[in-house]
């Protein structure tokens, strides 16, 4: 262990995710079954948006509650476009049909025909949204609290005008019954397992930029507004395109995983992306460490994964038991489990120094893989 | 004309539920920058109380009245324990109590899923309240929403006089406007903050109680209506209650208008669109104490 | 006044109908090392906010030809306004050359921004020295000592390149000797800088101001060189009294 950590960061970066792509590219696929493969492209979805909480909040101080927002215009946008692509050109999508309250396909719709528009869309609309939600609110030094609640308001607005607006979005059904991928059927296994392949191939690739922002000056900075906005401020710099960076960064990323968890699940739906599943994102990203790279990533599977295993059979249990970890993850080890094993590497080194407990932000020890 | 009208009396007495969770939210976030996301189960709380002593009083006026203050201790004592237990622990991370308190709402409606079972509960009204008053021609306003706001008015005016003229008040003020100066003067804090969590929570029983007379009961209700009242205290400002008043009404009956020319779900949005607007010209609420500090 | 200097006129700071600053005219030539004492109260670190815009003001703060009020505050530091805080305003969980790096790097491109850091930048390496932190560049700046975290506050001001530097109690807790380090320290920043001082501790003033100019209550008391404030009955007569109970507790 000592050696791993006196070990070239890059060195040791190439070697991380050497293993990940070892475990996530050969050791599942040869391990699990099709049903658990499937599962898991699911929960990778999860630790996609997981990745993005943990640079705005871990490292930019931003407690967004309103992360579904972003994987829902992802997966609407990706849903919106295979539901046109299985009607085929000219028809409209089935439930559209099924409540017959239209003659033709809203213009809305439209575009999404298009799969290099939809594909473009699934990303660039959350980060737009985020972009315009951010400039206005950042702008204006609205923080904290404060944005925590607007950003979950949002949540509640974009799920109660999804629920509203059957006709057009499914209502609370969502956009069910996908059956095929950009010509690719959905049944077969083979192609379930190329989407999780596509879902893993992007979880790296996102963690690999992700990493480089948090060890860029711009990571650097991004940590200096969270503590002390301020005195940013006071240096030359406009906190406030500082934090927009991470908010849209996130949202892209929430975006991306919301169109990769639609061919992955093969729905999109209020449910999906409402206030509660929003604030589940985050808790995958305290219990596993929100300053981490790789904690967030973990701490979203675990915690998907627990939910799967314990929710159906115990649903009153695993309440208890997600409430319970909020309290005592967030209240008690607010670095989460990265955290235990910084702190095990520390008193392998030296004795303890005196570490500031600064409030939200006395978190960052640098964890990277 | 009429249909504005009625719309206009639905969205104040709304609003006035409204005011009275916002109120409790603003105290204890006012006076400790604490988001206490369990504050909708507080609610919840206050309603299945009226649903319990509905069960063994059966006059419905009676056990209407007698849940108000019962609902107020109830909702109350458990904020106390609340505050005593996690939240005084974190008052230098404001953004984890959000947190953990969401996670103390979720055990709670957990709770009430298992005494209560998950399916909706309703409280019967008593008669008179079923009943409207007719406001001259063809507009009425029934009963129960009179009712509501002259509690709600009632609840205001006894919480500003407790402020602003009793001792405790002033302590509680004492303690909002500078907690260090407050704490060397002799004022102990600890107990205030405790005070406060119990009036600020027991506002939320209330309100619970409130809530019987408009839906159903369930162990999701605090969840639906808590955000309007968070953007209440959002908009509104902290420190002063005249803020959370006005945007309350405001809101109340916004949303009521925009829903009757629109629909609900369009009325959602544009209502937080409103919001993002208003807060480009006053980021800090309607009403803040303005103090100079770096934060 | 000659570009780079910083003019005063007519500042007015109002909180709330509190008069904080009322009509204060100041004019600090460049090269002059100017503090700003007065007793608690007197606006004299409302003055400072006023003229970093941290606090909305009304009247006239020039810097050189420029005008800085109604300007945000990140664009007057861009301007080269750099200050201090009472209590020190640190990254606490980056190091010093962290917090250095980001303090000099307003002007970074958003591809620079987005890249490594290499290597230590020149005018980095050189506030290292100037500070006297070259050996704990790589410390976290939330574990040093109270005096060194005054220090790098003040080398980050060097890197920013500040050419107006405002510093609010700069030496508050520090030993005898950190005290003097500090001031010479000053002296050397001052050569091309224009540098003002708000400060309690009269042992400091007396060896390190040049000019001094007394606030009180809101308004200019008195102005001049440290003998001719001392010598100003004006200023015995409101502030010796109160000073002599200050110098107490910040001596203790």
């Amino acid at each position: 262990m000592k050696a791993l950590t006196e070990m070239n960061p890059r060195l040791r970066a190439w070697l991380g995710f050497g293993l990940g792509a070892l475990v996530l590219f050969a050791a599942a696929p040869a391990l699990l079954s099709d049903f658990r493969l499937s599962l898991l492209a699911k929960y990778l979805c999860f630790a996609i948006v997981a990745v993005g909480i943990g640079l705005a909040w871990g490292r930019g101080g931003l407690l967004t509650l309103g992360q579904g927002v972003f994987f829902g215009l992802g997966g609407y946008a990706m849903a919106m476009h295979l539901k046109l692509a299985d009607a085929g050109p000219g028809n409209m999508p089935d439930f559209m049909e099924l409540y017959g309250q239209l003659d033709e396909l809203p213009a809305w719709w439209a575009p999404f025909a298009n799969p290099a528009f939809a594909l473009a869309a699934t990303v660039l609309l959350p980060m737009l949204v985020a972009f315009g939600l951010g400039t206005l609110v950042f702008r204006r030094r609205v923080r904290g609290a404060y944005f925590a609640i607007l950003s979950q308001a949002l949540a509640a607005a974009m799920v109660i005008l999804l629920i509203g607006q059957q006709g057009t979005t499914g209502g609370t059904n969502g956009l069910t019954d996908i059956d095929g991928f950009f010509g690719y059927d959905l049944d077969d296994p083979v192609n379930q397992r190329m989407v999780y392949f596509i879902i893993a191939a992007v979880l790296l690739g996102l963690l690999a930029l992700t990493r480089q922002l948090m060890r860029s000056r711009y990571g650097e900075l991004l940590v200096a507004v969270r503590d002390s906005e301020e005195r940013v401020r006071f240096l030359g710099y406009n906190p406030a395109n500082v934090k927009l960076v991470a908010y849209v960064v996130a949202a892209g990323m929430a975006g991306l995983a919301g169109a990769l968890f639609v061919p992955a699940v093969g729905i999109i739906s209020p449910a999906l992306i409402g206030i509660v599943p929003s604030i589940e994102f985050v808790i995958g990203v305290a219990v596993g460490g929100r300053a981490a790279l790789l904690g967030p990533v973990l701490g979203a599977v675990a915690v998907a994964w627990a939910k799967t295993a314990l929710s159906e059979r115990f649903p009153g249990t695993w309440t208890y038991l997600q409430g319970a970890m909020f309290v005592l993850v967030v209240a008690f080890l607010p670095g989460g489990l990265a955290s235990l094993w910084g702190m095990v590497r520390r008193r392998r080194e030296t004795p303890p120094a005196p570490a500031p407990v600064t409030g939200d932000q006395a978190l960052i020890k640098e964890v990277a893989v | 004309m009429t249909v504005i009208l009625g719309q206009l009396f639905t969205g104040v007495s709304i609003g006035a539920v409204l005011l009275l969770i916002a109120l409790g939210l603003a105290l204890t976030f006012g006076q400790m920058n604490v988001i206490n996301m369990a504050h909708g189960e507080f609610i919840m709380a206050g309603a299945y109380t009226t649903y319990v002593l509905q069960q063994t009083i059966t006059d419905a006026g009676v056990s209407l009245l007698v849940a108000i203050p019962i609902a107020f201790a109830v909702a109350g004592a458990m904020g106390v324990l609340l505050e005593w237990a996690l939240i005084r622990r974190l008052y230098t991370r404001p953004l984890d109590t959000l947190l953990v308190t969401w996670g103390v709402s979720l055990m709670l409606q957990q709770l009430a899923r298992d005494i209560f079972g998950a399916p909706n509960v309703q409280t019967k009204a008593p008669d008179i309240l079923t009943e409207s008053t007719s406001l001259g021609g063809d507009v009425s306003i029934a009963n129960s929403r009179l009712f509501i706001l002259g509690l709600v008015v009632l609840a205001v005016v006894a919480l500003t006089a407790a402020l602003k003229l009793t001792p405790l008040g002033r302590r509680i003020r004492a303690v909002v406007q500078n907690r260090d100066l407050a704490a060397v003067s002799g004022i102990p804090t600890g107990s205030v903050d405790r005070l406060t969590f119990f009036i600020g929570s027991g506002l939320a029983g209330v309100a619970g109680v409130a809530l019987t007379l408009l839906g159903p009961i369930g162990p999701t209700m605090g969840t639906n209506i808590i955000i309007d009242a968070f953007l209440v205290v959002v908009v509104g400002g902290i420190g002063q209650l005249k803020g959370s008043v006005i945007v309350a009404f405001t809101l109340g009956m916004l949303q009521a208008m925009v829903e009757y020319l629109t629909t609900l779900s369009v009325a959602k949005v544009i209502v937080f669109v409103a919001i993002v607007a208003f807060l480009q010209w006053r980021p800090q609420g309607l009403f803040t104490l303005r103090t100079r500090s770096l934060a | 006044m000659t570009a780079g200097g910083l003019s005063i006129r007519g500042l007015r700071v109002v909180f709330d109908g509190f008069v904080a600053v009322d009509g204060v005219d100041l004019d600090v030539a460049p090269g002059d090392i100017r503090f700003l004492i007065g007793p608690n109260g007197a606006g004299k670190t409302t003055l400072v906010d006023a003229v970093t815009g941290l606090v909305k003001a009304s009247g006239s703060v020039r810097f050189g030809e420029t005008e800085l009020l109604g300007r945000d505050v990140h664009r007057i530091a861009r301007l080269g306004v750099g200050r201090t805080f009472q209590t020190a305003a640190l990254f606490e969980e980056l190091t010093v050359l962290q917090n250095l790096d980001i303090a000099a790097g307003a002007g970074r491109g958003p591809w620079t921004m987005l890249r490594t850091r290499r290597a230590v930048p020149d005018d980095v390496a050189f506030a290292l020295e100037a500070i006297g932190l070259a050996g704990r560049r790589d410390t976290l700046a939330g574990t040093l000592a109270h005096g060194q975290k005054q220090w790098l506050e003040i080398g980050m001001l060097l890197v920013q390149n500040a050419r107006l530097l405002l510093l609010d109690e700069p030496v508050a807790g520090m030993s005898h000797e950190e005290r003097e380090a500090t001031g010479e320290l000053l002296g050397k920043i001052a050569a091309d800088r224009t540098v003002v001082v708000i400060e309690h501790d009269m042992d400091f003033l007396r060896r390190f101001a040049r000019t001094v100019t007394v606030l009180h209550a809101g308004k200019v008391l008195s102005e001049g060189t440290v003998a001719q404030v001392q010598a100003d009955p004006k200023v015995q007569e409101v502030y010796l009294g109160h000073a002599a109970a200050e110098s107490e507790a910040v001596e203790a």
